[in-house]
Formats: structure tokens, C-alpha cells, sequence
């Protein structure tokens, strides 16, 4: 018995680490596929994990609280969204000043709520499946947004390839000049593409001050931004794959964490350099194959999108 | 809407140095909301941010010293931005840089040989290349985005860092704080006005600065950078490799970092700590944007930068605020920067009539 | 959440102007309104739309009829494009009346467009290469039906018409021709009334074209309008009941092309008679520009590899490389100037230097200059002036740098001495390149690589989509090359451009280049079959002793 329960805490810790990078990059992955590469991942983050754990704690509910960590995603993905789409202004340096400017504001929308207690997201258990032994507790006896985040995955794969507007979608990122002359609104579908990337960065961000590590600290992210990203090219932008990408960064997280754990001889900053070092493996053995990430990649991602030029 | 934008026959070049002036007063504007926000005076605030940090002589030197690795930096990458190669990465060449540059003052604590500075700055400049040149090898070998392998890399320069100071690097005497040993004088960049903590690493800074003005200006190399970012067909055709420019750039700009780095710690630091810059790396990003990847427009644009980090460190000294107002300001300077630079490709219209479209004939 | 979205719309609106909140203007109700005829399917009058420094349509009255073919005939440059774009909802014009089917009309969106029956096919099609078939048609038609039921309606359509598809392909696998039978497909779908169809055999063989031709008969015999856009004039005469002429966005006039010979047609269009290049008795010397056994392995599907091509071209002679475009020509310059390396040094060599393992500089030493295809971004780029964009070939022989170092002056006065010798209307040598007009940016980039007196010249496609004055002149400037020594390239698509300048002519076809043929041996029926790969017994060059 007690070595099914370490299991079992293993592969629940493993859970929760894989969650907010399933989460953000399910997100991610929907803006790419509609052409826009918002690398400001990160900022969103930040700022759903800050309004998450300030709107939790303020009003004493966490539905709110997970509300204001999407929301504070979508206001800062529409920032976004109107400096490319609006404003036509470059994506990789308008993604880059999102972040920069989400770890600030993050920070200071913060400090008068850094150490303060919260208590963690409740657990919903499904009533029997969650009383299988081993798989329940794994499956069926978890909070809400670890549910969401492995549903919208699937939801997303669904809308991707079985909607007419998920075709369209595609099309969008696949060719602007194509999709505007057939005359959809590129940049209103875009927009919208956008957004629900910053919710989903947001909900990733709320998770992990609601529940992974219920408190608020500056810059709690720690990157998980940029792996998310890395797991969309990882998954060459299919869903399906952003779940395996998604789990196997939370198995190297709770690996790294275990390791120092149970004391093994290497310094710990060794061990935490793990995640960073294996994302950019994982992305170079992708990579390398320039055909295979080339058709799987929306063609127009990055790219200004402006009618008539 | 009566506004509509039209496409201009060919950029701006007013435009492309009005609009940094323009986000600047847009961000000052949008500063005094956000102090307004936080229930602070708007105007004594912003007097307190800008304009009380660089009152007196030593206020203008520490403008110059944060200055200084800020413009270096940007520097670098702007010559990558132009070619469109997006090294973000560069607060981690600036840590390898201060890393290896140390070395020499941490191994040889003794010595006081006149090439010990020297030979600093070198190990700095090639530590800071061989920490840009991983993201760049896999960016020509192994086809990976070079703007995520960079970034990462600072989580991983920085935890190197942080292992070294925690363990081998660590000075015995020090009360096991996670520092290395003070510097001895060989080691350090001498003052050069008394009072300040000014040295000579602004010097070379400026000098760095307009030699690569000149390098990017005058010479076939440097246009053919810019051609590669402004059009990589056109680069084939004038006969350079891309990949070759990918390698130009990041080890231009990893080496530049470097060099900022060792000069912040043989400089205003004095030893290796756990952190060694405030985030120049990231701003360096700003700074660049913000100098239209100019390097004359860098040294203006590092000032700025300078600026926004002192006052963040008034603000929170005089008036209480938290430090990520610096941070917050930086974020929209970028953004109003990006949103105005609309203006140097497009004309904006008030909308009297239809006569013409926005777009232009084809 | 919802006010946001709609907040969001108004922002679109305020860069994208959204053509519904704007009124088409009517005219003074005094002023005199031509009705259109009874059996007039779309009459358009008056109709007048600017752009900043251009009078794109200029007050154009024009009329189809159900069941007609109707040319749109006009140079680069005339506004059918323009007018066009109206029709079809893209645009709203500034002033004028659009009637269909007798009603006054406004055209709000390419989608509204669809709805009342009208249907495009783009010249640049406007496919998504990543996608299948299918999903290209379902993206562009309404209807509800989706998946295999979807492909059946396609090959139901397609069989119907003889335009044979397989839906579940993907796009990017297809060749130009059936690129375009998808997008034909996509209109059928939705039973047109009326089919724009956008210069449609600029990338077809004369073969393929026929069958165009017989697709689109058999439309206007079941009632269905086509407004058929061209400056071909022969495919005009041969296929449309009746022709509009356009020059300078006006109507020039309106005639039955069947009665009207093609010389008339074109000066109609021109609006003066062009000089045909020229070209003194040749002097063919000796073999200076030779490739041998050249292959090259597709990078990857997307990309066509090329199998052992072999050819001479000799001092003073034009040869020329005919082909559907997409069939290697492009690979095939790459590795002809250097861009791309040969395997083998010997597979390429310049005046009996092996260099096909050099690089583009040392080729141009060797005196080897190149015009890509693509003007802005390949040969020129379009965010710089044209005096910096004078260094990108060539700066070392006009002195234009020395020890690395850049000279300005010497590069102002070489971009002013091209402009001037050939003609390149400009606003100023500090202007970016992107501001001049196809047909002077390419008189630009050949006299810039022309004043560099090559021994070997390359060019491809070098007038496509340019106005015929240009077009005339960069022809001349090449035959001037050849007949003072010089050995010429021209790898084109179009034809009469071949006949017209080239002393023989190979075809090239998947990747493979045929023999070579003197022109006086050619019909464009024989270029034809080679075009689509048939093999032809004609009488080889005899004077290419390969």
C-alpha cells in the first residue's frame, strides 16, 4: 500500500505541474493556428496567476477568482491584439514587451498580497470513478481546472479539425491574402483567436496561484511561459500532442524535484536547470526534421496581415 | 470613425525618430494615471521618478553607469533585429560573461598584473559569445527557433550562476553569504571622477557603441546584415549565406553582453553575487527599440532606460512605491513605441470624403 | 464580454473601412441615367474610384449581357483589375450605379458577391496550399454539406464540366492547372450567374487553355455570363461575343473582337503603335555559359528536383527557357547564378571556368549577372533606395566599396546613371524601391546588372505583369546585350515574348529541360505539347552541337 500511494502522489504532483503548460499552451496553440505568434505568454500568465489569487482572496470565492485570472488574460491578450493587428506592429517585439511589462505590473499589482495564505482549489470528485483504486484519485478527484485543461485540449482538437469555423480558422493562418480575398475578417478572427489564447494563459496563470502553489510570488511562472510555447512547436500545433508535450515537462519538473527530495549529490541549481535544458532538447529533436515542423506549421505565423499591399 | 489610415509611398523618415518622442510623452502621460491609481500625487510622482534622480552630478553619473551596459547590449541586438534573428537571450550571455570574466580575479586573487583587466574583458566578451553561439549553432544546424532556445538559456546562465556562488566560487571569508571574493584592485575598473561611482567602462561602452555605427554604416558586411533582415532572398542574391548572418549577429550580440557583464561586475559590483543585473538584458530589448536600432538613437534611448531604473529606485526609497513601477513604465514605452510606429508607414486622415481608398492601386 | 467584441469591430472598422457603412453615391436624379437593356445580366454606370495619385476607373459604363463571354481588354495598369474588384465587392466604388439584373445594386463584400451569383477566379489564386481539396471548397461555398458528402457534389461537378479533381488531395501537390480547375470548381459550386475570370491562361499551356476554353463555352451556352479578363489578344478573338476596352481607367471602347484584327486591338489598347524589338543579323561566336548533368533533389515535397539538365548558350545568341511555371525554373536559376550549389564544380561553367561550386559573388567575377523572377525582395529590396539598392550586385567593379567599406557617392552617381540610360521614372534615387512601378523597377534592376556589361545574362520572367512600354524596352535592352556579345538567358512563361527575342528555345517540365529547337522550327502548338510534357519529333537545333 504504501508504495501505491507514492505513486500516486508522484503522478498527481505530475498532474499539477503538467496542468498550467496544458492549459497555456492549448491557448498558445489556437492564436498560432490562426497566424499570430504572441510570445508574451509569460506576462499573461503572470497577470491570470496576480488577478486569480487577488480576486480569490478579496471575494472569498474561487469560481471569481479563476473568472479574474481568465479575464486579466484576455485584457492583456487584447493589448496585444491591437498593437499586431491594429496596429500592425511586430509580433515577436510586441510579445516581448507583454511579458516585460506583465512581469512588472504583475508585481506591482501584488505586493500588498505577497505571503498571504489561500486556500487551495477544492477537488471535485466524481462520485465512484473517483473510488477506483489508483486511477480514481489520479482521474477522477481533481479541481476544476485540471478537468478543464485536459477537456479544452480535446475541445480544441475537436474545433480545430471538425468545425467549419475551425476549418476557417486554420485557413486564416494558413494564408491571410487567400482567406480575406475569399472575404473573411481576418483580423476579427484573429482577435478572437488571440483572446482565447490570453484566457487560457490566464487560467494557467490562476492555477498555479490557486492550487499549485496556493500563494502569491513575484515571477512564480519561473518560464513556464516559454516552455509552454515550446511544447506547441514540440507538438508540431496539434492538441493532441500539447497534452503528451504537457506531461512529459510536469514529469521532468516533479523528476528534478524528487531527485533533490531523496538527496542525490548535485547542487540543486543543477537540478532545476533540468526543465530548461530538456525543453530546448525536446525542441531541437523536433526542429530538426525542417519538413515536418514546415507542413505542420501555420504559413503565415508572425506575419502582418494588411489588406490590399 | 472619421480617422483612416493611408498607406504611404515610401516610410517615413521624420516619422521613424518622432515616434519615439511621442511614446515617451504618451507613456508619461499614461505614468501619471498609473501613479494617480495607486493614490499617489501624479506630478510630484513623476517629479520624484524623473527628474529628482538626475538633480545633481552623482545622480547624472549613475544615469551613465546603468547607461552603459544598456546601450552595449542593445547595440548587439539590434544588429540581430535588423536581420531579423531574435535574440532574447541576452541577460544569460551577460551572466556567462561575468562568469567567465571572473574566473581570473576568483582563481588568482593575488595577482597584480596589468593584464588582469584586460584579459577580464577578453574572457568576458568570449564567454558571452560562447553562450550566444549554442542558440546559433541550433539555429543553423538543427533549425531551432532561436528566440526560445536563447530565452531558456537565461534560466539556465543564471542558475549556473547561482550553483557557483552557492558552492565552489564561494568566498571562505565571507560568512557564507553566496558571493565570491571582492575583487582585488587589479581586477577593478578604475573611477575616473572623483565623487562618483563613474568608471571607465562607460568609456568603452561609447567607444563600442560608434565603432559598431561605423561597422554597420559603412562597411558591405553591415548592409548585408541589414539586407538579410530586410529581404533574406535578396541576401541570397547578393551572395551571403543566411546562416552566416545568424552566426555574424548572435556572437556580435552574446559577445557585447558579455562584455557588459564583466564590466558590471569588475566594475560598480566588485565581486560576483547571485544577481548581477537588474534585468539590462531584457530592457536592452527596449532600449533598442526604442534607439530605431540605430546605434546613435541606442545611446539616446539607454539614457531613458537608465532613467526608468533610478527612478523606480526613488520612488520606492522616497515615496514607498514598489519597484515594478520601472518595469511597468518600461513595458509601455515598448508598446506606445510599437503602436506609434504605425505612423511611418501609414498617413492618418480625418475622413471628409471617399475620394480615395485606403489602399493603394495595384 | 460582448461590448468589448463589438468595440473591437468598430476598431477594425476604423483601418479597414467596412464598405456597408458607406453609401454607394448616386447621381444628381436630373442627370441623365442610361437604363440598362432588358437582357442585361450587370450594367454598371458610371462608375469612378481613386486612389491617392491614381484615377483607377474613370466614370466606365459597361454591360454584360446572360450567357455572353465578355473581354475585359486592357494593359497593366488599365483599372480592370480595379473595376473588377468592384464587381466583385472588394472595393466600393466612389461614385456610380451598379444595376444586376436590371436593379440598382450594391455589392457590399466578396461574400454578399457570392450570394447574388457572382463567382472569381483569381490570377494569383487564392488557395491554401496546406489544405485539401475539400476543405479549399468548403472554406469558399456556403453550402451546408460537409465531408465525403461535400466530395461528391465536387466530383459530380467537376466530371460534369470535364475538370477532373480528386477532393482529398492536398493542394500543394497539384500542378498550376489543377490549382485552377479547384478554384473553377469552388465557383461552379455555387451555380453562378456571372464568372470573373482573372487573365486565367497566364499559367496554362496553350493546351490546357483550350480546354479552359470549351469549359467556359459550355458555361455561357447554359446561360451563365463570363467576364473574361485578358491582354492576350489572340484568346480573345477566338473566345469572347464581345470586348471592352480599357486605357488609363477609361473606356476606350467597345467592339465585337471577331471583326476586329489584332493589330487594331492592340493599338487600341496601347494607344499608340510599339516598335517590335529589333534584332541586326546575328554573330554567334563561341560556347560561354555551359551547364552539365545538372540534378538537384527536391528539398522537400513542396519543391520540384531537377534531373540532369544540360545546355550551351554561345556569345551573342538568346536562348530561352519555356515552361508552366512551378515546373523547376525557379530551382533552376537558384543554381544557375549561384545562390544555390551545384554537387559537381563541373555542372555549371562560365568561359570555360568550372564554377558550379561557387558561390554568387565569384560568378559574377566570371561576369555572370541575374534578374529573378521576383522583383521586390529577391532582386531589389523594397524598404531601401535605390542608390543602396545599387550594392547589392556588383559594388566591387564599379568601385562602390573598396577594403570593405562602403562608397555613397560613387553608388549615387551609378543609380542616377541607370535611371538615366534606361529610363526609370523615379521621385529620386533616395526614394525606397518599392515606391516604383513594376515596369520601372525592372528597367531599373536590368540596367543595373546590364551596365555591369556581363558576358552571360540571366533573366527570368523578365516583363511579366509589366505596362507594354517597358515591356518593349527591356526587350530591346536584351537583344542590345546579345548583339554586342553577350550570351542571354530568358526563362519565361509566356510565348510570344520566347518567339519574339530567342534564337532557340528549351522546354522545361517537371524538373526536366527538353532539347533545344530553333525558333523558326516552333509553332506555340509544338512549345505546347512540350510544355505539358508530350514528347515531339521536330527537327533539333542543329546549331546547339551539344
Amino acid at each position: 500500500m504504501e508504495a501505491i500511494t507514492t505513486v500516486e502522489l508522484i503522478m498527481l504532483t505530475v498532474v499539477s505541474a503538467a496542468t498550467p503548460l496544458l492549459l497555456a499552451a492549448t491557448g498558445e496553440l489556437v492564436a498560432e493556428k490562426s497566424g499570430v505568434l504572441n510570445l508574451g505568454v509569460e506576462g499573461m500568465m503572470l497577470i491570470g496567476a496576480v488577478c486569480a489569487f487577488v480576486g480569490a482572496l478579496t471575494s472569498g470565492s474561487w469560481m471569481l477568482g479563476i473568472i479574474a485570472g481568465a479575464v486579466g488574460g484576455v485584457l492583456m491578450s487584447m493589448l496585444f491584439g491591437l498593437l499586431t493587428l491594429i496596429f500592425l506592429a511586430n509580433q515577436v517585439a510586441s510579445g516581448l514587451a507583454l511579458t516585460l511589462f506583465g512581469i512588472g505590473l504583475s508585481s506591482l499589482i501584488g505586493i500588498p498580497f505577497i505571503g498571504l495564505p489561500i486556500e487551495k482549489l477544492p477537488t471535485l470528485s466524481l462520485p465512484f470513478l473517483s473510488d477506483i483504486p489508483l486511477l480514481g484519485p489520479l482521474l477522477f478527484s481533481q479541481d476544476v481546472l485540471i478537468y478543464l485543461s485536459v477537456i479544452m485540449a480535446f475541445a480544441v482538437h475537436w474545433f480545430l479539425n471538425h468545425t467549419k469555423p475551425g476549418l476557417v480558422l486554420r485557413a486564416v493562418g494558413e494564408s491571410h491574402d487567400a482567406a480575406h480575398s475569399i472575404g473573411y475578417a481576418v483580423v476579427k478572427i484573429r482577435f478572437l483567436a488571440v483572446m482565447f489564447g490570453g484566457a487560457m494563459a490566464g487560467l494557467g496563470g490562476a492555477f498555479l496561484s490557486l492550487s499549485y502553489t496556493p500563494m502569491w510570488v513575484e515571477h512564480m511562472t519561473a518560464g513556464r511561459g516559454w516552455i509552454a510555447l515550446a511544447i506547441v512547436v514540440f507538438a508540431t500545433w496539434k492538441p493532441g500532442r500539447v497534452i503528451i508535450g504537457a506531461y512529459l515537462f510536469g514529469s521532468v519538473t516533479i523528476l528534478q524535484l524528487h531527485l533533490q527530495g531523496i538527496g542525490v549529490q548535485i547542487p540543486a541549481q543543477i537540478l532545476s536547470m533540468l526543465p530548461y535544458l530538456v525543453t530546448i532538447l525536446v525542441l531541437v529533436l523536433i526542429s530538426r526534421h525542417s519538413t515536418r515542423v514546415k507542413l505542420n506549421a501555420p504559413a503565415c505565423i508572425g506575419q502582418i496581415f494588411h489588406p490590399n499591399t | 470613425m472619421p480617422i483612416r489610415l493611408v498607406a504611404r509611398q515610401t516610410h517615413s523618415r521624420l516619422m521613424t525618430w518622432l515616434t519615439p518622442i511621442i511614446a515617451l510623452v504618451l507613456s508619461l502621460i499614461a505614468g501619471c494615471v498609473v501613479f494617480s491609481l495607486l493614490g499617489y500625487p501624479p506630478l510630484k510622482s513623476l517629479y520624484t521618478f524623473f527628474l529628482a534622480p538626475i538633480s545633481d552630478l552623482y545622480g547624472v553619473s549613475e544615469l551613465f553607469i546603468k547607461a552603459a551596459p544598456l546601450a552595449m547590449i542593445a547595440v548587439g541586438l539590434s544588429m540581430g533585429f535588423r536581420a531579423n534573428v531574435w535574440n532574447i537571450g541576452a541577460e544569460g550571455q551577460l551572466t556567462i560573461g561575468a562568469i567567465v570574466g571572473s574566473a581570473l580575479p576568483v582563481y588568482f586573487p593575488e595577482s597584480d598584473n596589468a593584464l588582469m583587466l584586460p584579459a577580464m574583458l577578453v574572457l568576458g566578451v568570449l564567454g558571452g559569445m560562447a553562450w550566444a553561439s549554442i542558440p546559433a549553432f541550433l539555429k543553423t544546424k538543427m533549425n531551432t527557433n532561436e528566440i526560445l532556445t536563447s530565452l531558456l538559456l537565461v534560466y539556465v546562465a543564471v542558475l549556473v550562476l547561482s550553483t557557483l556562488v552557492h558552492g565552489p566560487w564561494r568566498d571562505p571569508g565571507g560568512y557564507n553569504f553566496p558571493e565570491s571574493v571582492v575583487f582585488q584592485d587589479a581586477a577593478v575598473i578604475p573611477g575616473i571622477l572623483s565623487g562618483t561611482r563613474l568608471h571607465g567602462g562607460t568609456i568603452i561602452a561609447l567607444l563600442v557603441v560608434l565603432s559598431v555605427w561605423l561597422l554597420f554604416s559603412r562597411t558591405v558586411a553591415g548592409f548585408q546584415v541589414r539586407v538579410a533582415g530586410l529581404a533574406p532572398n535578396a541576401a541570397r542574391y547578393t551572395g551571403i549565406h543566411f546562416n552566416r548572418v545568424i552566426w555574424y549577429v548572435l556572437l556580435g550580440a552574446g559577445g557585447l553582453a558579455g562584455l557588459a557583464g564583466i564590466i558590471e561586475v569588475a566594475g560598480p559590483i566588485g565581486q560576483l553575487q547571485p544577481i548581477i543585473s537588474p534585468g539590462y538584458g531584457f530592457s536592452a530589448i527596449i532600449v533598442a527599440f526604442l534607439g530605431r536600432l540605430h546605434p546613435i538613437g541606442i545611446l539616446f534611448a539607454s539614457l531613458v532606460l537608465a532613467l526608468s531604473y533610478l527612478g523606480g529606485e526613488f520612488v520606492q526609497i522616497k515615496m514607498g512605491l514598489p519597484l515594478g513601477i520601472a518595469g511597468v513604465f518600461q513595458g509601455m514605452l515598448l508598446f506606445f513605441l510599437l503602436a506609434s510606429d504605425l505612423l511611418i508607414n501609414y498617413r492618418v486622415e480625418w475622413r471628409t470624403s471617399r475620394k480615395f481608398d485606403r489602399a493603394r492601386t495595384d | 464580454m460582448w461590448s468589448c467584441l463589438t468595440g473591437l469591430a468598430s476598431l477594425e472598422n476604423w483601418i479597414q473601412p467596412d464598405p456597408e457603412s458607406v453609401p454607394v453615391r448616386t447621381r444628381d436624379p436630373n442627370e441623365f441615367i442610361a437604363m440598362p437593356a432588358s437582357n442585361s445580366l450587370l450594367s454598371m454606370r458610371g462608375i469612378t474610384k481613386a486612389f491617392p495619385g491614381v484615377v483607377a476607373n474613370d466614370s466606365i459604363d459597361f454591360e454584360i449581357a446572360e450567357g455572353n463571354i465578355h473581354a475585359l481588354l486592357g494593359e497593366n495598369g488599365a483599372g480592370k483589375s480595379t473595376l473588377v474588384k468592384i464587381i466583385y465587392g472588394y472595393y466600393s466604388a466612389d461614385a456610380g450605379t451598379i444595376y444586376w439584373q436590371g436593379e440598382p445594386a450594391k455589392i457590399s463584400s466578396p461574400a454578399h458577391a457570392r450570394q447574388m451569383g457572382i463567382g472569381m477566379v483569381f490570377q494569383h489564386f487564392s488557395l491554401f496550399e496546406a489544405m485539401t481539396v475539400r476543405e479549399n471548397i468548403e472554406l469558399a461555398v456556403t453550402s451546408r454539406k460537409k465531408g465525403v458528402e461535400l466530395s461528391d457534389e465536387i466530383r459530380s461537378v467537376s466530371d460534369a464540366y470535364g475538370l477532373e479533381l480528386d477532393p482529398d488531395r492536398d493542394v500543394f501537390s497539384l500542378s498550376v492547372g489543377e490549382r485552377q480547375r479547384v478554384e473553377i470548381v469552388r465557383c461552379l459550386l455555387q451555380s453562378p450567374k456571372l464568372l470573373i475570370m482573372d487573365e486565367p491562361t497566364s499559367v496554362l499551356t496553350p493546351q490546357e487553355a483550350d480546354k479552359l476554353f470549351t469549359v467556359l463555352r459550355r458555361l455561357a451556352d447554359q446561360g451563365c455570363a463570363v467576364l473574361y479578363i485578358s491582354h492576350k489578344l489572340e484568346e480573345i478573338r477566338v473566345l469572347c461575343h464581345h470586348a471592352t476596352i480599357l486605357r488609363q481607367g477609361k473606356v476606350v471602347t467597345q467592339c465585337d473582337p471577331t471583326q476586329v484584327d489584332t493589330k487594331e486591338l492592340a493599338e487600341l489598347m496601347i494607344g499608340r503603335s510599339l516598335k517590335p524589338p529589333t534584332a541586326k543579323a546575328k554573330k554567334t561566336g563561341q560556347v560561354v555559359f555551359s551547364v552539365r548533368n545538372l540534378c538537384r533533389a527536391a528539398e522537400s515535397e513542396r519543391n520540384i528536383s531537377l534531373k540532369d539538365i544540360s545546355f550551351d548558350v554561345r556569345t551573342g545568341e538568346v536562348f530561352g527557357i519555356a515552361g508552366v511555371a512551378g515546373n523547376g525554373q525557379t530551382e533552376l536559376l537558384g543554381m544557375l547564378s549561384g545562390e544555390v550549389l551545384a554537387d559537381q564544380d563541373s555542372a555549371v561553367s562560365i568561359d570555360n571556368v568550372d564554377c558550379g561550386r561557387a558561390g554568387v559573388q565569384a560568378r559574377r567575377d566570371l561576369g555572370l549577372a541575374s534578374v529573378p523572377e521576383e522583383r521586390l525582395g529577391h532582386g531589389v529590396v523594397g524598404n531601401m533606395s535605390l542608390t543602396e539598392n545599387v550594392f547589392l550586385s556588383g559594388h566591387e567593379k564599379y568601385g562602390l566599396s573598396k577594403n570593405l567599406l562602403m562608397h555613397f557617392s560613387n553608388a549615387r552617381s551609378y543609380s542616377q546613371k541607370i535611371c538615366d540610360e534606361f529610363d526609370v521614372r523615379h521621385s529620386g534615387i533616395h526614394v525606397d524601391a518599392s515606391s516604383l512601378s513594376g515596369g520601372n523597377l525592372q528597367k531599373f534592376l536590368m540596367g543595373r546588372e546590364i551596365l555591369q556589361y556581363p558576358a552571360v545574362m540571366i533573366a527570368s520572367q523578365p516583363t511579366w505583369g509589366i505596362d507594354a512600354g517597358s515591356q518593349a524596352a527591356i526587350h530591346q535592352s536584351l537583344l542590345d546585350l546579345a548583339e554586342n556579345g553577350a550570351a542571354v538567358i530568358v526563362i519565361s512563361q509566356d510565348l510570344d515574348e520566347l518567339m519574339a527575342l530567342c534564337d532557340r528555345i528549351s522546354v522545361m517540365f517537371a524538373g526536366q529541360l527538353s532539347e533545344s529547337y530553333s525558333v523558326s522550327s516552333l509553332t506555340a502548338q509544338s512549345i505546347g505539347l512540350l510544355m505539358g510534357g508530350a514528347q515531339v519529333e521536330l527537327n533539333q537545333d542543329v546549331g546547339n552541337a551539344n
